[in-house]
C-alpha cells in the first residue's frame, strides 16, 4: 500500500523524486546520503574545533570509535572527508566530529575557522572497526598521537564507566595542544584512567621501547592506536613480535597526499584494463586505445559526454593545468577528453 | 569554402592567422578568469533558483487544484508557466551543459539531471551538446540550422517542400518539446529506411524518448487533472496551457540564438582542420544575442547571451553578463560584428527570415520592395576559417 502511495506521488513529481520538493521545505531530508545542520561548534585548541552536528532523516546512528564521511561545501564546491566521531551515541541525537587544521587542508581549515552554526553539511553512514567489545576489556592501553586522540575520546566518553583499568599514552608537540586536554586530566585526576602525556616538541616522538618501560604490561593489554603511520608500524611490529598481534587494534587517518606527478598508470576499475599514460595524453584517448568503451562528444572540453568518475589518484586538466585528486570513495566526475593522469589514478569504467 | 561564395564581403577577411590565434588566447583567458572565481556565491545563486522553481511549481500546483475559480486558474497556470520555463532554460539547458558540474554535488550535475521535457536528458545531450556546439552553424553538420524541416540559410538548397515552413515553423513552435524530441532522435532520417527502423540501437531510443513522453503527460494530463477532484478539466487545461506557453518562449528565445538576420554559416569543409580561435570565431558569428534586463536574462536562461554562451558553454550561466562587455569589446577590437537586438525584433527578423526561405534564394531579390533592410548583414560573404588555418600552418 505504501510503495503503491510512493508509486503515485513519483508520477505526480517526475522526473523528480518526491524528495527533491521535500528538501525545499525541510533541507535535512531528500537526497541518497543523510544530510546534518551544524548547531555548534566549540574551539577546542588553537588549531582545532569540535562541531556538534544534529544529523536529519536517515542517519542510523554509530558506536563510539567510528567515523564518518562528510560533506561540505567549500567555496561552493563539495568537498569529502573522514572524521572520527567524538561523542558517544547520546539521548539528544546529536553527533560530534573534532577536527584539527592542517595546513593547506581546504576542509579542515573550513571546518575549524569557516564553518558556521546552520550550515548543513552531508553525511555517510557511520564506519569503522576501531570500536570497544560489547564484552569489555579487564585492561586497556590507548596510544594516541595529535588528532589521533579523537576515536579514543569518542570510546572513553561512552566505555569509561564500564574499564576498570585503562592507560592513555597521548603525544602532542606541547602540553596546549592537547585536544580535549582539560577533560582528559580531569578524568585521570578522578581515578577514571591513567594518563601519560608526551610533549614532543621537548621530548621527541615515543619509541615503542619508551612505551614498554612507561606500560610495562602492554602487550597484554587489550590496544587500540591512533596516530601516524611510523607509530602505527612499529606498535604492529613490537606486539607481533611478543605473539600478541590480536590484542592490538589501529586506525589510520587515510593520507591525504597523493602522488602527483606526469603521467602515470591509469586504471579503468570496471573493464579490468591499465595502461601507463604520459602527462599530455587524454584519459579519453588513452582508455580508446586501450579498448576501453569510453564514453565520448566533442573531444575538446565542452559537451561533458565523457564524464566519468574518477575513483581514486590525481588526474590534471590539459586546459589550465588544475589537478583533481580523489581519494578512495570520492568519486569525482572529471570530463576524460581534457584530463590526464598526473599520477596513478583509477577511473570508474 | 563558405555558404555563400558569391557574396561580397567577408566578416573575417581583415584577420591573420595570427588575428585569430591571439583572440583564441583572449578568450581561453576570459574562461579562466571566470573559472577562478567560481564560488559559494555562484553555487548558492543556481540553488536559489532550483528552489524558486520548485516553490512556484509546488505552489502552482497547490492553486490549480481548485482551478474551476477562475482567479485560481490564472494564477495556478502563470505560476506553472514560469516554473517550467526556469526549469528548462535557466535550470536544465544549463545543467545539462555542466555548468555546474564543478559544485561535484550530485544532485546538480549533467551526468544526473533529468529535466520536465519530452526529450530525455541523455538525447538532448548528444543532439544539443555534442553536434550543436560543436558543429554550430555548419551546414549538413548542425541540424539545429532549421532543425532538419526547414531552410533558415540562403546555402541550403530550396526545395518546394519548403513553402511550406513558415506554417512548420508554427506547428513546431507549439509542440516544441515533441519538435525537439523527434529531433533529438533524428527521426527523418531513421524512419527513411526500413534497415534504419529496426536498427536496435535507435529502438532503444524511440523507446526511452516513448517512456519519457508518457510519465510526462501522465503527469500533466492525468494525475495532476485527478488530484484536483472537481477541478480536473480546468486543471487539465492549464496543464496544457503552461505547456503551450512554455513551448512558444522556448521556441522564440531558441529562434533567437542562431536564425536572425547577421547570423552566419559554415560550409561542411570550413571546419576541417579548425584551431582553437578559429572555433571560437565561427562561434562569434553564428550566434546572436538578445537585449533586455535582468528578468529577461533569468527566463531566457542566460540565452540571451547567446554568444558567451556558445563561446564557453560551460561557464556557470549568471557569469555571462559580466563577460558580456569583454566579449563586446573583442568584437569591437577585431572588427567584428557583435548581433544583438530586443527579443521582438530578433523574433521578428528570425520569421522574416523563415518566410523569405521558404522562396528561392533570387525570388525576392525580384522584388527589393519587399527585401528586408537587414539583408545586406546576411549577404555579406561569409568566414573562411580553414583557408585561414592553411595559410597559417
Amino acid at each position: 500500500m505504501r510503495s503503491r502511495a510512493r508509486r503515485f506521488v513519483e508520477l505526480a513529481t517526475t522526473p523528480l523524486v518526491p524528495s527533491d520538493f521535500w528538501e525545499v521545505l525541510d533541507p535535512l531530508r531528500g537526497g541518497a546520503n543523510p544530510r546534518g545542520r551544524i548547531v555548534a561548534v566549540r574551539p577546542e585548541t588553537r588549531d582545532a574545533a569540535t562541531l556538534v552536528i544534529r544529523p536529519g532523516r536517515g542517519w542510523a546512528g554509530h558506536t563510539a570509535g567510528q567515523y564518518v564521511r562528510l560533506g561540505v561545501d567549500v567555496d561552493g564546491v563539495r568537498q569529502w572527508r573522514s572524521y572520527s566521531l567524538t561523542s558517544p551515541p547520546r539521548p539528544d541525537g546529536t553527533i560530534t566530529v573534532t577536527v584539527k587544521a592542517v595546513p593547506d587542508g581546504v576542509v579542515s581549515s573550513f571546518l575549524v575557522r569557516r564553518a558556521a552554526v546552520g550550515t548543513l553539511v552531508h553525511l555517510d553512514q557511520a564506519q569503522g572497526d576501531f570500536t570497544l567489545p560489547l564484552v569489555r576489556p579487564a585492561k586497556a592501553l590507548f596510544v594516541t598521537a595529535g588528532s589521533g586522540i579523537t576515536p579514543v575520546v569518542g570510546m572513553l566518553r561512552d566505555g569509561a564507566g564500564g574499564l576498570d583499568d585503562v592507560v592513555l599514552v597521548h603525544s602532542a608537540p606541547r602540553r596546549e595542544d592537547v585536544i580535549f586536554g582539560a577533560e582528559l586530566r580531569g578524568l585521570a585526576e578522578r581515578g577514571g584512567l591513567r594518563l601519560v602525556e608526551r610533549h614532543t616538541a621537548t621530548e621527541g616522538r615515543i619509541t615503542p621501547e619508551q612505551l614498554a618501560e612507561l606500560v610495562p604490561d602492554m602487550t597484554s593489554r587489550q590496544t587500540w592506536a591512533c596516530g601516524p603511520n611510523d607509530l602505527l608500524d612499529a606498535l604492529r611490529e613490537t606486539y607481533d613480535a611478543a605473539g600478541r598481534g590480536d590484542r592490538l587494534r589501529t586506525e589510520r587517518f587515510r593520507p591525504a597526499v597523493v602522488a602527483v606527478g606526469e603521467g602515470g598508470t591509469v586504471t579503468f576499475a570496471d573493464s579490468a584494463v591499465t595502461a601507463d599514460a604520459d602527462g599530455a595524453t587524454s584519459l579519453l584517448d588513452t582508455g580508446e586505445a586501450n579498448g576501453v568503451l569510453m564514453p565520448s562528444g566533442c573531444r575538446m572540453g565542452i559537451c561533458f559526454g565523457c564524464v566519468i568518475p574518477l575513483r581514486e589518484g590525481s588526474v590534471r586538466d590539459l586546459r589550465n593545468g588544475a589537478v583533481t585528486t580523489a581519494v578512495a570513495g570520492d568519486d569525482i566526475p572529471v570530463q576524460t577528453c581534457v584530463s590526464a593522469a598526473a599520477g596513478p589514478c583509477r577511473l570508474g569504467i | 569554402m563558405t555558404t555563400i561564395q558569391k557574396q561580397d564581403h567577408n566578416p573575417i577577411a581583415h584577420l591573420t592567422a595570427e588575428d585569430i590565434a591571439n583572440l583564441g588566447r583572449e578568450l581561453d583567458a576570459l574562461r579562466e578568469k571566470v573559472i577562478a572565481s567560481r564560488g559559494a556565491s555562484d553555487a548558492a545563486y543556481i540553488r536559489r533558483v532550483i528552489k524558486t522553481q520548485r516553490v512556484l511549481e509546488m505552489g502552482g500546483r497547490a492553486v490549480l487544484l481548485a482551478s474551476r475559480y477562475k482567479p485560481a486558474w490564472f494564477v495556478g497556470t502563470a505560476a506553472l508557466s514560469v516554473a517550467k520555463i526556469l526549469e528548462n532554460m535557466e535550470i536544465g539547458h544549463n545543467v545539462m551543459h555542466g555548468q555546474w558540474d564543478w559544485m561535484r554535488d550530485p544532485k546538480i550535475h549533467s551526468t544526473t539531471w533529468e529535466w520536465d521535457h519530452a526529450s530525455p536528458a541523455e538525447q538532448w545531450k548528444h543532439s544539443h551538446n555534442e553536434l550543436h556546439h560543436t558543429y554550430t552553424n555548419v551546414l549538413g553538420k548542425d541540424n539545429d540550422l532549421g532543425y532538419g524541416i526547414m531552410r533558415v540559410d540562403e546555402g541550403q538548397r530550396w526545395h518546394p517542400a519548403h513553402l511550406g515552413q513558415p506554417l512548420w515553423n508554427l506547428i513546431n513552435a507549439i509542440f516544441f518539446q515533441y519538435g525537439i524530441a523527434a529531433y533529438d532522435l533524428e527521426l527523418g532520417k531513421n524512419l527513411a529506411t526500413r534497415k534504419r527502423r529496426q536498427n536496435p540501437a535507435f529502438k532503444a531510443r524511440l523507446s526511452a524518448t516513448l517512456r519519457k513522453v508518457r510519465r510526462q503527460a501522465t503527469k500533466d494530463y492525468v494525475v495532476h487533472p485527478l488530484l484536483s477532484g472537481p477541478s480536473a478539466p480546468t486543471t487539465l487545461a492549464a496543464n496544457l496551457t503552461a505547456n503551450l506557453i512554455r513551448n512558444l518562449w522556448t521556441h522564440s528565445v531558441i529562434m533567437c540564438g542562431h536564425f536572425p538576420e547577421g547570423v552566419e554559416t559554415f560550409e561542411r569543409t570550413s571546419i576541417e582542420g579548425e584551431t582553437r580561435g578559429e572555433w571560437y570565431l565561427r562561434q562569434m558569428l553564428g550566434s546572436a544575442n538578445i537585449s533586455g534586463g535582468p528578468l529577461m536574462h533569468l527566463m531566457t536562461g542566460n540565452l540571451s547571451f547567446q554568444v558567451e554562451h556558445h563561446l564557453f558553454p560551460d561557464l556557470p550561466s549568471n557569469r555571462y553578463q559580466e563577460i558580456a562587455p569583454h566579449v563586446r569589446d573583442l568584437f569591437e577590437r577585431y572588427g567584428l560584428t557583435y548581433t544583438t537586438g530586443s527579443l521582438p525584433k530578433q523574433v521578428v527578423s528570425a520569421w522574416r527570415k523563415v518566410i523569405r526561405l521558404a522562396l528561392p534564394n533570387d525570388f525576392l531579390a525580384k522584388a527589393p520592395a519587399s527585401a528586408p533592410p537587414a539583408r545586406p548583414a546576411a549577404r555579406r560573404e561569409v568566414a573562411e576559417p580553414a583557408r585561414v588555418a592553411v595559410a597559417g600552418s
